[in-house]
């Protein structure tokens, strides 16, 4: 595809602006730039074109399955975008008066309430825009909390081998020392592991439960009381809601903070990469922590970013739950989960899960055996998967597992979905069996063949030179 | 009740009993069953899909929305081309993740690639990432890439955005390190007492062009400054003015950050936004967030990647440059459309007009007796007025659609954007004469 800028040509242009119709001005030469920006000069018809020529080669939800594990790629409904576009609330400026904001307040108030009854916290912040910015909040609190008591010794946060790289970078951005701990052979959490790690410079514990090889931890409730029992504090990392929403709560489980992708469970679109929102909610306790706008409530506090946060993204997630309410969210867990199982059911004929037990909402495959019997890998199998019109599944993570390929089907696939995908792993089971080849070079039906990334790395290409 | 599940209560029974069990609780016999909820969370029942279009428009409704906006202070009322917000709105663009999967996400890591390079245009600089948060978490985010083991200190002028510098503040309380605020003068950054603040253990100078009160702040004269004494020098943009004002590369920035909200994207109540980040070649290994790099496939054709992703959090754990995975892709191809259908003359005429409309209504404003402007200083399209009555005045604005200026500390913090006409600014200035007559 030519690039916008090789579209561009000289003297086109949108007619979009009327005429000034006040004295022109002009800015004093020193503070006047001297050469324009070069941007494309094109007609609405070839923007028009030009984006929709990209589009085309963009694998979204609405085209097909998705099974992203960890990234909860369920269905985006048409009505939250509606919702999110209604000029009543793109048009509000977020320092304009409070009464006339009144359904701006609404929207949050409302989703305020409905989050923390779901998650079992007391308050909440909209100010994060996206997981890892509520993961940095959410410790910011737990730094707070401490500095507060004047307990300074606490200096180290407990991060499970299995997480996500984000838990342990947001440790280390809040100036903590983050203990890594291994997982026991199960996949969970290593009580013994987590007892010596523990201690009086613990800040506090960082876990996802159901964790990323999609297995909920039977030992939550002793796990969040060894850490507070050490001083320390537990934050719920919450990528893996969807498992449980509405049927348990954080809150319940121990956890003292938590932060929500309302971009993953609450099906706000990913939109390629952002915008998300990560509402951190906490208990009671830490609550004055909270951070503000500064500008917003004029006065200064602790702040993450500027305004309310990702407001958009919240009416459209406020408009989910409002549709699902109190039966709809358990429902959406429920087959989550029971989507999970079954795929993985279906699939374990050929391909071998690396906990062989009843999952929640995503299963992980161990391809090591499998490669060294075929040669085929975690990635080429990926790769074959494109060729027979499915995003592929989350490869080499969690780390703890070797040739890892994650699946997440989410509740908004239905069961024939699920059959086709199952027979398609078990046909790329066969093939590696009887004709690998042409395996380790998949894609062959893609819009590019494998990229070369060490290339890209190594000799950046980071813009077009114009 | 609404719900988005497809398959049937039969096809759920088939699934379960391939599955052996009986029930769907089965599911769940892992977790501590006392902490089950009974009857699911408390919050009110399900709802049609029209019935919940028409709660949620009605709170829309409750919000009073103005016919003209005088007001910015960090989120812009221009105008939006038609076509900007019809683009992002395809499926496939809003419904896909990250772009792990190069080989399915050409279109969209082009995208991202068009909009570096945008950017790149748009302020001189060699690099920007894909995008971060916003305008305030990316002068968080410089603040973080400058300091290094001997240099920890971050420089912030008193004349940035009151959220920006807060945000800042925050980042820096987080990981342990010090920020100092750059005291004003005339509502610009105290060049004198800058010099005295740049200390061997200052790792970056933070300033804002135009600054939180419209002004014009002596940019280049700045960043010799803060490279004299060794450190970085970090410039928070307005993308509008850049159409006309001297970039950051010009004025010698080692990192140039915004709040891209001014380029398609709506005032929404605040978010979302669009952080933007540009760097030189030099830090270009400094820079966080996802950065799309031009490379080439098996058979030899050009294609897209992710790239550089050593400094990344899924790599590099507790070691990354950031913490940042999820950016604001969607509002960063809103900003490429809108660049893409203004073009570079189009960017001109918004920020010419921004200007030329901030002026008149400046001019017009003090021609009534009682207002002054509380600054001398050369603006772009935001100023501060002092005149009597503020509350009754802003009021008065109010009751006939008018949003005026912000409340600051000393006056009022008045914007005037392209969108505005004339007549708008003729009607508020007769409102305000009024209230002082």
């Amino acid at each position: 595809m030519k690039l916008i800028f090789d579209k561009s040509v000289p003297g086109r242009s949108l007619s979009l602006l009327p005429k000034c119709d006040v004295e022109e001005t002009t800015l004093p030469k020193e503070f006047a730039r001297t050469k324009a920006p070069q941007l494309p000069e094109m007609s609405e018809t070839e923007v028009s074109r030009h984006y929709t020529e990209l589009c085309h080669h963009v694998y979204g939800v609405n085209c097909g399955f998705y099974p992203l594990g960890s990234c909860t790629m369920k269905y985006n409904p048409r009505i939250d975008e509606e919702m999110a576009q209604l000029p009543g609330f793109t048009s509000i400026h977020p320092l304009a008066p409070e009464y006339a904001t009144k359904g701006c307040h609404e929207v949050l108030d409302t989703a305020r309430k409905m989050l923390c009854a779901i998650s079992g916290m007391d308050d909440m912040t909209f100010q994060p825009a996206a997981g890892a910015h509520g993961e940095f909040t959410g410790v910011l609190l737990i730094k707070k909390y401490h500095d507060a008591r004047g307990d300074k010794k606490r200096t180290k946060i407990i991060v499970p081998d299995s997480a996500h790289g984000t838990n342990p970078a947001t440790a280390a951005m809040c100036g903590f020392q983050v203990v890594n701990i291994a997982s026991a052979p199960n996949g969970c959490v290593d009580l013994e592991a987590l007892k010596a790690a523990l201690g009086d410079d613990t800040a506090g514990l960082m876990l996802t439960n159901p964790n990323t090889v999609g297995i909920f931890d039977e030992n939550i409730l002793e796990i969040t009381k060894l850490v507070h029992e050490a001083g320390g504090l537990c934050y719920y990392d919450g990528a893996n809601l969807n498992a449980v929403m509405g049927v348990v709560r954080p809150g319940d489980m121990g956890f003292d903070c938590i932060h929500m992708n309302l971009h993953k469970t609450f099906a706000t679109p990913h939109g390629g990469g952002g915008p998300g929102a990560g509402a951190v909610g906490c208990k009671n306790f830490l609550k004055e922590f909270l951070p503000h706008s500064t500008l917003m409530d004029g006065k200064e506090s602790s702040q993450v970013r500027s305004f309310a946060g990702n407001f958009l993204v919240v009416v459209r997630a406020l408009t989910y739950i409002l549709t699902l309410g109190r039966e709809g969210v358990k429902e959406a867990a429920v087959n989550a989960v029971l989507n999970a199982n079954y795929l993985q059911e279906r699939i374990k004929g050929s391909f071998k899960p690396a906990y062989d037990r009843i999952c929640m909402h995503e299963f992980v495959l161990d391809l090591s055996e499998f490669k060294k019997e075929t040669g085929v890998s975690a990635l080429d199998i990926a790769k074959s998967l494109i060729d027979r019109g499915m995003h592929p599944p989350t490869m080499y993570f969690p780390l703890i597992v070797h040739e890892a390929l994650m699946l997440e089907p989410t509740e908004t696939e239905s069961k024939e979905t699920l059959d086709m995908a199952a027979e398609v792993f078990h046909d790329l089971y066969k093939q590696a069996h009887t004709n690998p080849e042409p395996m380790h070079s998949a894609p062959h039906n893609a819009y590019i063949g494998r990229p070369d990334e060490v290339r890209a790395a190594r000799t950046p290409v980071l813009q077009k030179k114009l | 009740m609404g719900s988005y599940v497809p398959s049937t209560l039969a096809e759920r029974q088939e699934m379960l009993k391939a599955l052996g069990l009986k029930n769907e609780m089965e599911l769940y016999a892992g977790v501590p069953q006392s902490m089950i909820l009974k009857n699911g969370p408390d919050i009110p029942e399900g709802m049609s899909e029209l019935e919940v279009g028409r709660k949620v428009t009605a709170m829309a409704e409750k919000n009073l929305r103005f016919h003209t906006v005088l007001r910015g202070a960090g989120s812009y009322d221009h105008y939006i081309p038609s076509i900007v917000k019809y683009i992002p709105a395809k499926e496939e663009f809003l419904t896909a993740y990250t772009p792990y999967q190069a080989e399915l996400s050409q279109g969209l890591l082009q995208s991202i690639f068009e909009y570096q390079t945008m950017i790149c245009q748009l302020t001189e600089m060699d690099v920007s990432n894909a995008s971060v948060y916003d305008g305030a978490t990316a002068a968080a985010e410089a603040a973080a890439m400058c300091r290094d083991r001997k240099r920890t200190v971050t420089l912030v002028s008193a004349a940035a955005n009151p959220d920006v510098i807060n945000t800042v503040r925050t980042y820096c309380y987080a990981s342990g390190n010090e920020m100092r605020i750059i005291p004003m003068k005339d509502g610009k950054t105290d060049t004198s007492a800058l010099k005295e603040m740049l200390t061997p253990d200052v790792a970056s100078v933070y300033i804002q062009q135009p600054n939180f009160f419209g002004l014009l702040e002596d940019a280049e004269e700045i960043g010799k400054q803060t490279h004299e004494a060794g450190a970085m020098y970090v410039m928070g943009c307005n993308p509008i003015s850049l159409a006309i004002l001297k970039s950051p590369r010009e004025c010698g920035a080692d990192v140039a950050v915004a709040e891209g909200q001014p380029l398609g994207m709506p005032m929404g109540f605040g978010g979302p936004y669009l952080g933007i980040m540009a760097t030189t070649t030099k830090y270009m290994r400094k820079l966080p967030g996802r950065i799309v790099g031009e490379t080439v496939d098996s058979k030899g054709n050009t294609a897209y990647v992710l790239s550089l992703e050593a400094r990344e959090q899924h790599i590099r754990r507790e070691k990354a440059s950031s913490n940042i995975c999820s950016n604001e892709a969607l509002c960063a191809l809103t900003a490429s459309i809108y660049m893409a259908a203004m073009g570079p003359k189009g960017m001109q005429e918004a920020a010419s007009q921004c200007h030329a409309k901030a002026h008149y209504l400046a001019k017009e404003l003090c021609k009534i007796p009682g207002v002054s402007m509380l600054y001398n200083g050369e603006f772009f399209h935001e100023f501060v007025t002092v005149m009597p009555k503020a509350e009754q005045v802003l009021k008065a604005l109010e009751d006939k659609g008018i949003l005026g200026g912000l409340p600051v500390e000393k006056g009022i913090l008045w914007c005037a954007t392209e969108k505005v006409s004339k007549a708008q600014l003729d009607q508020a200035v007769a409102i305000v004469k009024e209230v002082l007559a």
